[in-house]
């Protein structure tokens, strides 16, 4: 965890949307001892004697810090691609103050010291917050379920074999009996692997004339309402990572309906590209789940304004550029995306009044904070963790390198976006600003 | 030589191509199938043949083709595994280019890897299959041979059968038959018709005796015999039973002309006597393959002349 400044901080004059509060007005913020003091008008009145740094926050939206529940940070095993550290400077840097690590590293997260190696290391090297899956099952093989409550213990916040699915559909009902019994909610990569093997791209017109094999949606769908039937069968909390087909926005929807303690992410890729906007072979729009159809990403989209989508989540997978540079079925599947998801989800959420700005904060911060079970984040209510993303929702630019990341494999390269996070701040410090 | 002109380094696909970009190529093979003379539209240039997969076939209808053009043919017995990887075949192209080698015909096992390279290299690439995406040269002859037959390839109905899921003939042809103005019905088992192909304006469907009725033309594509393994064909047997090309389901399309792009799996995707039956084109269409490739190869050399 990043060190907590000492003293104070102001952020002035800033539109400060909390849906937690109900806020949505102009307010001043104070920091104090890296929490949330107080929200008022004009504090700096009454801590004009105080020694506070200020930040000038006219123009801007403050918002409890934004949280990626989905990041493949890459240490240790693939520190070319990523490490800690710059996997969380591309967090702060993109507006992101809390990321869920996800534990497919090399060797993955499947025990309690790997979880001590990961947090120790973030305390030292990282500007966000950095959280952490644990493995499901040892050595991500499906086979033997790991040590859930020493993991926990060790300070996890959910279990997941992601990049993985559990396949077999008893070994999935134990880890959900055992994540419920340790108040963790077991994230699942659904996928049929069956279904899917060889093929790079989704199933439809694109890959049909460029010659590649097709994942059809239903090797999401099958496992989404599998998943959906043991969480009802265990009671336990199931989250659905990377939701990307209609029909399973459709069985969410459903399930929730139900009353059924069954969450779902979306990513940025997923509500902003389909798979006609793949660009010839480029294996940058290569990821898993594929680009969908158009149908899928109107879904993914609606999903997302009527809540059955809880968060935004990027996925964010960094590959080298010679690993991208292979044939489009030979490229690994993944893309980057800490940089871009805020200003993706202002140009095509916001704007196209898919969400408005407090459903905004909702899906990238209080719903991610609430499936996560953080009762700090997600919210500025006094008391809260000092995490703030003050957001320009005014300024233009274009997706360029260099990025913070290591890697570059993102699919919105040259593509214009409106938005993005002028400050983050973690435990009441500022670790990016414009 | 027609007025018409071509303007590409390269032959990636006929998706990318004109009507007129893919006449100009079939009025230029008219021309060097009716003169045996050697030509020297190529003389002084060096053509590299890359092939990740074996093929005697089309292999040797380029060489041949090249060679009658004055081309110097080298090749090159590349092991698959060191074609794989996109950036180390870049490099080979490369230092082939450095060594003077201004076109390369390419064959690989995966789809869209010259779609890559093309920007990269400033020789001329012609494609000679990559995975299940595109053949243009065995479509080109494909269309030459029945447009020669047929007078105009305009209102033909032309059936595909087969294995489509797989094929680089098949989609090639579809892009050429629709641009030239033939209607396309593919035929074959669910498991082997690809997702939304009704979406490139061609029927689909799975009863080869209904598609074959009132056909012009058939294509009949080779099965990949590993497919039964895949639990993509129940048998060969029972392939052949549903979708085996024969003179009994022949004669209800009077005048149907037979294709295959080689080699023949007879008993398998067609019957010896369709294959070999008086309506078969199959010999004619290896003899029209040197032709339409002479005419690729001479259009991408003036283009070369002229943009040296
Ligand atoms: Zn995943």
């Amino acid at each position: 965890m990043p060190k907590r400044g000492g003293t104070g901080l102001l952020i002035r004059g800033g539109l400060v949307i909390d849906p937690a509060q109900k806020l949505e007005a102009v307010r001043d913020i104070l920091l104090e001892d890296g929490k949330v003091k107080e929200i008022g008008v004009n504090l700096s009145a009454r801590t004009a004697l105080r020694a506070v740094q200020c930040l000038d926050a006219a123009q801007t939206w403050v918002v409890p810090g934004l949280i990626d529940m989905h990041v493949h940070l890459r240490e240790p095993g693939r520190q070319s691609d990523e490490t800690i550290a710059t996997g969380a400077l591309a967090a702060a840097r993109g507006g992101i103050t809390t990321v869920l690590a996800m534990p497919n590293t090399e060797p993955p997260v499947d025990n309690p010291s790997s979880v001590h190696f990961i947090k120790a290391k973030a305390a030292s090297e990282a500007v966000v917050n950095v959280l952490i899956a644990g493995a499901a099952t040892v050595g991500q093989k499906g086979e033997r379920l790991t040590e859930f409550s020493r993991m926990a213990s060790a300070g996890i916040s959910a279990v997941t074999d992601d990049g993985r699915p559990l396949l077999n559909s008893e070994l999935m009902r134990r880890a959900l009996e055992y994540a419920r019994d340790c108040g963790l909610p077991l994230i699942d990569h659904c996928e049929d692997e069956n279904l899917s093997a060889g093929a790079p791209v989704n199933e439809g017109l694109a890959a049909t004339v460029k010659g590649l094999r097709g994942i059809p949606w239903a090797s999401e769908t099958v496992m989404v309402l599998r998943d959906i039937a043991l969480a009802e069968l265990t009671g336990a909390h199931v989250h659905i990572a990377h939701i990307s087909a209609a029909q399973s926005v459709a069985a969410v929807r459903l399930a929730k309906k139900r009353g059924l303690p069954v969450t779902a992410e979306a990513t940025p890729h997923h509500f902003s590209l389909c798979d006609a906007d793949i660009k010839g072979y480029n294996a940058d729009f290569k990821m898993n789940p594929p680009l969908r159809g158009e149908n899928d990403q109107e879904a993914v989209l609606a999903g997302l304004a009527d809540g059955t989508i809880d968060a935004i989540a990027t996925d964010h997978a960094p590959h080298g550029p010679g690993e991208k540079a292979l044939a489009m079925a030979l490229a690994p599947f993944g893309v980057i995306g800490l940089e871009t998801s805020l200003a993706l989800a202002l140009t095509k959420l916001v704007e196209r009044k898919i969400l408005n700005r407090r459903q905004l904060v909702e899906r990238m911060s209080a719903g991610p904070a609430k499936i996560l079970g953080l009762k700090n984040k997600g919210h500025l209510k006094p008391g809260a963790d000092g995490d703030i993303t003050i957001i320009d929702p005014g300024v233009s630019w274009k997706v360029e390198a260099p990025f913070a990341s290591k890697s570059r494999n993102s699919p919105f390269i040259g593509m214009k976006l409106n938005g993005r996070a002028r400050a983050a701040i973690v435990g009441g410090r500022v670790v990016h600003a414009l | 030589m027609t007025a018409k002109t071509w303007d590409r380094k390269d032959l990636l696909g006929l998706q990318e191509l004109s009507a007129s970009e893919i006449e100009t190529i079939l009025d230029a093979a008219v021309i060097f199938k009716s003169s045996s003379k050697i030509s020297s539209a190529l003389s002084g240039s060096t053509a590299a043949f890359l092939f990740s997969e074996p093929s005697t076939r089309t292999r040797s209808s380029f060489e041949v083709a090249a060679r009658r053009l004055g081309a110097e043919v080298l090749g090159f017995s590349v092991a698959s595994s060191s074609l794989l990887k996109g950036e180390s075949l870049l490099d080979t192209l490369r230092n082939l280019e450095a060594m003077g080698v201004d076109y390369f015909i390419l064959r690989h096992e995966h789809s869209g890897v010259l779609e890559s390279l093309a920007p990269n290299t400033r020789a001329s690439l012609i494609n000679a299959g990559d995975g299940a995406h595109e053949h243009p040269t065995q479509a080109l002859l494909d269309l030459f041979t029945l447009r020669e037959k047929k007078k105009t390839l305009k209102g033909l109905k032309v059936v595909i059968v087969g294995d489509i899921l797989h094929s680089r003939v098949a989609r090639s042809n579809i892009h050429g038959l629709k641009k030239l103005g033939a209607r396309v019905t593919v035929c074959g088992p669910s498991a082997l018709i690809p997702g939304d192909i009704e979406k490139l304006g061609v029927a689909a469907s799975h009863d080869l005796d209904a598609a074959l009725k009132g056909a012009d033309a058939v294509n009949v594509l080779r099965l990949q015999l590993e497919r039964q393994n895949q639990n993509l064909i129940t048998s060969l047997s029972d392939y052949f039973e549903s979708y085996g090309l024969t003179p009994a389901r022949l004669a209800a399309a009077p005048g149907c002309v037979v294709l295959h792009p080689g080699p023949i799996n007879r008993g398998v995707e067609i019957s010896s006597q369709a294959a070999d039956g008086p309506n078969s084109l199959i010999l004619e269409q290896v003899k029209n393959g040197v032709a339409v490739r002479m005419a690729v190869l001479s259009l991408i050399g003036q283009w070369r002349k002229r943009n040296a």
